[in-house]
């Protein structure tokens, strides 16, 4: 699978335009000001409601949509031939961890208050709680080996064929928000149309790659 | 109109808020003098409907602007701030209340007369979501058995069924299936005559604002907070247990009783205990919200787990 058309190995360094590196502050600026508005939010009193839901839902949507960003990526980059796209991959990747990471710590730490009774009770008898703790889980080791040094020991191959797991995550963590909600069900099938369509995306491009060699 | 005068007090009559955040103080005091007079049940009754019965030491009145700003309300969209955002421009005069079913009295009143008979009163209650989220409300409104009394049920009537208003052109959630519409909610009749339920008309001792179920909603503090159906439109006695918009939904998780009990977990989540709203921790809920010793006796033959 070593096919020109898939992402180049993450080792790469980002060689395109100029512009291209200097938005990089620009977006990671972007994707934390979520974080950093939420904090001052709560230290201030402006979330108006049942504060640590409405901190675990964003953080929750926080991560999706990172995630959709990150599998944007590479399509983007193919449709546009801007290469230096690639380089953003991985930010995005680790944001999406990072906001994963702090929905779960606020579900367990606030929302159940680090009862361990509760939290074995959510993660066993509740679906939506197993599969988003799934969902967290195949996150930890594509955060590990996302520095370049990591990358290089795992080789190429390897790495991409973990990080073929975020395609998983996409659907585990869509199922998890599907089975989290009510009866809005609108936005969790809109991210599960918007990654089914990234995902088949994928899927066609490799075949247009395998057949020549065919 | 005789509503406004009911609903907008001449400010004479207005508790300054001062009073009113001393007012467990000025209950207790009232509370002893009437124990003093031994004015009996009546006494009694009334002061455990007004106080926050239940509500455990140092629990205050929740925060207005929480309380009107954070609510669901599917009929004005599916997330907490959408019923503030879109239900502004929501027309609540004029207002028909339809009586209708197995009653001697059923009718068509405008809301206005449908109140008058009735007297006003302020209660403050506990108010505890499905969610496992909380609040301490100041309704304003009537009593529910007062009306149920006026619409003269027949003997054979042992529900009370609610609807709200369906009009799809004001209420843009209509226009989706997320739920069935119109909301449908009831009560068995005992509960309905239950001192402690309410019609409320407004809160914070001003009008309910639109996204909180004005003009007319109710307020059941025993049970969870989707049985308190918005805007009414109708009330119809039966005979046979209504299927309540939620059961409707998803009877898994929502029952006919929706009694708060801390014991019965909601398939996603524990009802153990809940976050008021504002607060970073949770608190024990108690059995019936806290209003347990009032309404137990409604449910002491039943299986609440298996009518929850």
């Amino acid at each position: 699978m070593t096919s020109v058309a898939t992402a180049p190995a993450p080792r790469t360094r980002p060689r395109g335009p100029r512009i291209g590196r200097a938005l990089k502050p620009v977006v990671f600026i972007t994707m934390l000001a979520p974080a950093v508005w939420l904090t001052f939010a709560l230290l201030t009193d402006r979330l108006q409601g049942d504060v640590v839901k409405i901190i675990e839902i964003d953080t929750g949507t926080l991560a999706l949509r990172a995630l959709a960003y990150t599998l944007a990526i590479t399509p983007l980059r193919q449709l546009t031939g801007w290469a230096w796209l690639a380089a953003y991959r991985r930010m995005l990747g680790l944001f999406v961890f990072f906001y994963a990471t702090i929905h779960m710590m606020i579900y367990f730490g606030l929302d159940l208050e680090l009862q361990f009774g509760e939290i074995w009770t959510s993660i066993v008898k509740r679906p939506y709680i197993t599969i988003g703790m799934a969902s967290w889980l195949i996150l930890v080791p594509l955060a590990i080996t996302s520095p370049n040094t990591v990358a290089k020991k795992l080789g190429g191959v390897r790495w991409k064929r973990l990080h073929r797991l975020t395609y998983l995550v996409a659907i585990t963590a869509t199922t998890h928000y599907l089975w989290a909600v009510k009866k809005d069900t609108f936005w969790p099938l809109v991210y599960f149309a918007l990654f089914a369509a990234l995902l088949l995306s994928r899927l066609i491009q490799r075949r247009r790659v395998r057949i020549p060699r065919a | 109109m005789l509503i406004r005068k009911n609903i907008e007090p001449p400010s004479s009559e207005i508790t300054p808020e001062r009073e009113y955040l001393n007012r467990r103080q000025f209950l207790g005091m009232v509370g002893s003098m009437g124990a003093i007079t031994a004015t009996g049940a009546l006494t009694q009754a009334v002061l455990g409907a007004v106080q926050p019965v239940g509500a455990q030491q140092g629990e205050e009145v929740s925060d207005e602007e929480k309380v009107t700003s954070y609510n669901n309300y599917y009929e004005f969209g599916t997330d907490k701030d959408d019923p503030k955002a879109n239900s502004q421009r929501f027309r609540t005069r004029p207002w028909t209340v339809k009586v209708e079913g197995m009653c001697r009295k059923p009718g068509d009143m405008p809301l206005d007369g449908f109140l008058s008979p009735s007297k006003v009163e302020d209660r403050t209650y506990r108010f505890r979501c499905v969610e496992a989220w909380s609040a301490v409300i100041p309704w304003r409104g009537i009593s529910l058995a007062d009306v149920i009394k006026r619409a003269d049920p027949l003997p054979g009537a042992k529900f009370v069924e609610m609807y709200t208003l369906y009009d799809p052109s004001q209420m843009p959630g209509q226009r989706s299936g997320s739920i069935t519409w119109p909301y449908v909610e009831g009560l068995r009749l005992d509960e309905a005559m239950h001192p402690l339920a309410f019609l409320a008309t407004g809160m914070y001792g001003k009008t309910l604002p639109n996204q909180n179920g004005a003009p007319l909603r109710l307020v059941v503090p025993w049970k969870y907070g989707f049985k308190n159906i918005k805007a009414i439109v109708r009330l119809k006695f039966t005979d046979s247990q209504p299927t309540s918009t939620w059961m409707r939904a998803a009877s898994n998780e929502y029952g006919f009783y929706a009694n708060v009990n801390p014991t019965v977990d909601h398939p996603r989540w524990s009802q153990a205990r809940d976050r008021k709203l504002g607060d970073l921790l949770r608190k024990p809920t108690p059995m019936f919200n806290g209003y347990e010793a009032q309404v137990a006796s409604l449910y002491s033959s039943m299986d609440l787990r298996r009518n929850f």
